[in-house]
């Protein structure tokens, strides 16, 4: 009888071990220990020091496969913008975001009792990319003349108060990709000297801790970790607390699978110089 | 006069954005502002160029019954049925119509957050187990340079997790996998992606110049 080839392992076995450790998690938490990190903390304390009645923006610059890692972040920023009595202006740079961001939203603005057109407007989303950043540096209503449901910015009272980035406390960005953080730091932070911080996908954030230490960004989310910490920051923890146990686990699995891999290469790679040395 | 009339349009007004960049003159900064709003649309028009070229793409391949004719039938179809729901003037039909609009409610939305929003977590929620199975076969310890990335790679998977934190806890904070994880993340990681930052700004600089200047001509198209 052939024995057990543990390099042969079928990858449904790898598969079906990944949707159990993410899926046992999410049923029965565990609620392991999480610490808070500076850039999440940083960012935290910078919207605490906002004045209360500020008006701050939230870039969303996202699509619905990233959703799971920022949307949390989204929910987060706005339960303490709200909290705060701070008043939101979102934009987007992708044609995506919009919805995503108003699904968000919605059901903070009745919790927390916020009225669209007076403490939270939703630009949607306008093409150009950095083009478009710079247009809403000279004046945001020429640059979006009209909301999400076509509504004249004329016509919203929020707008009558925001003509450019001299008027916004702090811009969130929440990217998953280009058009995204860098574009804001390059041609809004850079230029305009608004406040920025930004929540990005866990693969993407390492190149934005430059921009963090030189205090082009305020605060940086990275990841569901991010969010995890933000939720707990703002005492209202949601699916990235709840995520990352699965995280946590799939994480661990696969440092296992990556050194299991490795003790059967080095193995191998050890019988075969054996096998070499005999028949030399 | 071909490629010399978009060569002088491109060297004129890539020098007044230069010039409006640097010039914090009011005439300059409305000039400026009006050029930026010409961009913008003339983006906004490039997306209708993709949909006609998206259109032609799958006719032609349903047209010729070419492999996967079905999946453009399919492509086709649902563009055809999205833009119809947000783009039909549903006013007519009455007060809060469910057509004509992308608003919370109406079928355009619904078909968005229900269809397109699981379809695609769903595909970027494969790359988990792909990401499991390629690190089993792929990383390997097979040079210095691999095995440094693989035990950098094996710390900030660890450290950036509550996982960590619990593996460590009891140990000195300097040996805790959240602290090495901030420390690679704060100084090598930053380095590198400085060094890198630094040098994509020097060839963007450099390019954009090259443009303007009319030296980088690709972007013309039908140079051999």
């Amino acid at each position: 009888m052939a024995g057990f080839d543990i390099r042969q392992i079928d990858r449904r076995v790898i598969f079906t071990l990944i949707f159990v450790v993410v899926a046992w998690p999410l049923i029965a938490p565990m609620r392991l220990p999480m610490d808070v990190t500076a850039p999440v903390q940083q960012l935290y304390d910078t919207v605490e020091a906002i004045p209360e009645g500020s008006v701050v923006m939230l870039a969303g610059d996202y699509s619905p496969d990233t959703m799971p890692e920022l949307q949390p972040m989204v929910r987060a920023f706005v339960r303490h913008a709200f909290r705060r009595n701070l008043r939101i202006v979102t934009t987007s740079l992708w044609a995506d975001s919009p919805p995503l961001i108003e699904a968000a939203m919605t059901p903070l603005a009745e919790e927390y009792g916020k009225a669209y057109g007076t403490d939270f407007v939703n630009l949607g989303y306008m093409a150009g990319g950095t083009v478009t950043l710079l247009g809403m540096g000279a004046s945001i209503p020429n640059t979006f003349p009209q909301d999400y449901y076509q509504t004249p910015v004329g016509e919203i009272p929020l707008m009558r108060e925001v003509t450019n980035f001299d008027d916004v406390a702090l811009v969130m960005n929440i990217s998953s990709g280009t058009p995204g953080t860098r574009e804001w730091v390059q041609q809004v932070q850079s230029r305009y000297r608004v406040p920025l911080a930004s929540g990005t996908t866990a693969v993407a954030a390492p190149p934005f801790y430059p921009y963090v230490q030189s205090g082009q960004l305020v605060g940086l989310m990275g990841g569901l970790k991010g969010a995890a910490e933000y939720e707990m920051l703002v005492e209202a923890p949601g699916d990235a607390v709840r995520g990352m146990d699965a995280q946590s686990i799939v994480h661990a699995l696969i440092v296992f699978f990556i050194l299991l891999g490795n003790v059967v290469y080095l193995a191998e790679r050890r019988s075969k110089a054996a096998r070499a040395d005999a028949t030399a | 006069m071909r490629r010399e009339i978009p060569l002088a349009i491109t060297f004129l007004v890539g020098m007044f954005m230069l010039v409006d960049f640097f010039v914090p003159h009011h005439a300059v900064a409305a000039v400026g502002e009006e050029l930026k709003q010409w961009g913008t649309i003339v983006i906004a028009a490039s997306i209708l160029l993709g949909i006609g070229n998206l259109i032609r793409v799958h006719s032609r391949k349903i047209a010729r019954r070419q492999t996967g004719w079905g999946f453009s039938l399919v492509c086709l179809g649902v563009m055809g049925v999205m833009l119809w729901l947000g783009l039909w003037p549903g006013e007519k039909l009455g007060p809060n119509p469910l057509v004509g609009s992308i608003a919370q409610g109406t079928y355009f939305n619904w078909m968005y957050l229900n269809m397109d929003v699981p379809l695609q977590g769903t595909m970027f929620s494969l790359l988990a187990f792909f990401i499991a199975s390629a690190a089993y076969r792929a990383f390997r310890l097979r040079s210095p340079e691999a095995s440094l990335l693989l035990i950098a790679a094996i710390v900030v998977m660890l450290g950036r997790v509550p996982l960590g934190q619990l593996l460590t806890r009891g140990l000195p904070e300097k040996a805790t996998l959240p602290w090495i994880t901030e420390t690679i993340m704060t100084y090598p990681n930053m380095a590198a992606f400085r060094g890198i930052l630094i040098g994509a700004a020097l060839g963007v600089m450099a390019t954009g110049l090259r443009i303007i200047l009319g030296i980088e001509r690709s972007y013309l198209g039908g140079e051999k």
